[in-house]
């Protein structure tokens, strides 16, 4: 197992072109939350030619909705929710420049192509294990469809947010590569 | 006739959503022991690590274990001699989980099918009630994910397909499940009912303490069966690749149709909550 690799946002194609299925990485600097409404509209925004709520140039999105935060805190739980729901509008948000995702769970055969034309890579965090995942995130705030409640826009400062590599842009998947490792013939 | 308040009601239900979501079971935190010792693959040994600190802070910090606090499902049992005064219980329990979910700062994830809506206070509740003897009511709370939810399936094969097909729908739906229900999970199956009460009885089958085997012989010889051939698939904790992708496989059956043999798989993942009161 590799040394957990610092990666600082937003990404360039040269930072993402040297991860591999597999390497464990910890994000510092901000990152920004959209799941499965916000991604509907940011993709009917960008069908429109409407100004999106942020730009989007190596950016990583986070697929999480978080429970709201108690007083004195700035964030509640908020671990990755699952990333296929999302599939139908990743390429949309590659061809803007986004050049990472973070979530849990299989992705499909387009985004994987996708990943691999546009120079982008998908990470996932702990399913479930979002008490723990909230203390790596230090600042919050909405910036877009606070209508939606858990599922607004929010831009999060995060240090020492840690993930693995799941998709890299050569087409490799640690989902596979684990199956493959561990698996009993019967 | 005993009669018991909707308001008592309120008050409990209250409570129970709030702790189902922040104290996870001694029986689940037992099963990270388990399976900390015993996955082999050192990223899911890590997974294990990363879930035991995450239940220690939820319960230690009073924060939901999870982001998603669920559906708000409710298995009831009412005796028939207790006499709900004051309001229905449906209502009741909705107002618990209205209270509950905005006090314990736990996340609303419930909305309109069609345009997406949020009902913003998680209500309505599902409530599965069953009439029993006696004048209590037993409530369990039992809040679910959507993540492992979404891999739930029901298959309506037929008698010929017998064991040897139960075997091959639970062990292919796993397959298919992969990392998306947040695995280490629990494989709830139901076996035989009506479509609905099949599912009804995999999602029962989830309440059992984790590895609990069934009292039936039979079933718990299928439990141990279906378990070796899902953790052999070499999914792991997250799809990650290892050893423990189920840390339990509960069945529950029912008797059903001469023509029916119905199978549902309920998964649910490693925050398996559920808290009871019996009022």
């Amino acid at each position: 197992m590799p040394d957990t690799i610092r990666l600082e946002t937003p990404l360039t194609d040269e930072i993402v072109k040297n991860l591999k299925a597999g390497d464990k990485v910890s994000f510092y600097g901000t990152l920004y939350t959209a799941r499965d409404t916000a991604h509907k509209r940011l993709v009917e925004a960008m069908d429109r030619k409407d100004p999106l709520p942020f730009d989007l140039e190596g950016q990583v999105i986070y697929y999480v909705g978080p429970s709201p935060a108690k007083p004195g805190k700035v964030i509640g739980s908020a671990g990755p929710t699952t990333s296929y729901r999302m599939d139908p509008y990743a390429e949309r948000l590659m061809e803007q420049g986004a050049k990472g995702m973070i979530g849990k769970g299989k992705r499909s055969q387009e985004v994987v192509e996708a990943m691999k034309k546009y120079k982008c890579v998908y990470f996932a965090a702990v399913g479930g294990a979002a008490a723990l995942i909230a203390e790596s995130i230090k600042a919050v705030e909405i910036i877009a469809y606070e209508d939606l409640g858990p599922e607004a826009i929010r831009k999060l400062e995060v240090e020492n947010f840690q993930a693995i590599v799941i998709n890299d842009v050569n087409g490799n998947d640690l989902y596979e590569m684990g199956k493959e490792q561990y698996r009993v013939a019967t | 006739m005993r009669t018991l308040s909707a308001e008592n009601i309120t008050g409990a239900v209250k409570k129970l959503v709030m702790e189902a979501n922040t104290d996870l079971g001694a029986d689940v935190v037992k099963a990270f022991e388990k399976g900390l010792k015993e996955e082999v693959s050192t990223a899911g040994k890590a997974v294990f690590e990363s879930l035991l600190a995450n239940q220690k802070i939820a319960r230690e910090e009073q924060v939901p274990m999870c982001q998603d606090t669920g559906y708000a499902v409710f298995f009831a049992e009412l005796g028939q001699d207790c006499h709900i005064t004051d309001g229905l219980l449906q209502d009741a329990i909705d107002e618990g989980v209205r209270q509950g979910y905005k006090e314990g700062y736990l996340r609303k994830s419930i909305c309109d099918p069609f345009t997406r809506e949020n009902t913003k206070d998680n209500t309505p509740s599902i409530v599965l009630v069953d009439m029993v003897e006696g004048d209590r009511l037993k409530i369990t709370a039992a809040p679910k994910g959507g993540g492992s939810e979404n891999m739930s399936r029901l298959t309506m094969l037929t008698p010929a397909a017998g064991k040897q097909g139960i075997i091959d729908f639970v062990v292919k739906r796993c397959e298919e499940a992969g990392p998306n229900p947040c695995p280490p999970v629990i494989v709830g199956v139901g076996i035989g009912g009506s479509a609905e009460k099949c599912m009804t009885i995999a999602k029962k089958a989830l309440l059992r303490p984790i590895g609990e085997k069934n009292p039936d012989p039979e079933l718990a010889d299928l439990e141990a069966e279906i378990i070796e051939k899902v953790n052999n698939l070499g999914i792991g904790p997250q799809g990650m690749g290892g050893r423990v992708f189920a840390m339990a496989v509960h069945i529950e059956k029912y008797p059903c149709h001469i023509a029916s043999l119905p199978v549902a798989v309920n998964i649910c993942c490693h925050a398996s909550r559920h808290k009871e009161v019996v009022l």
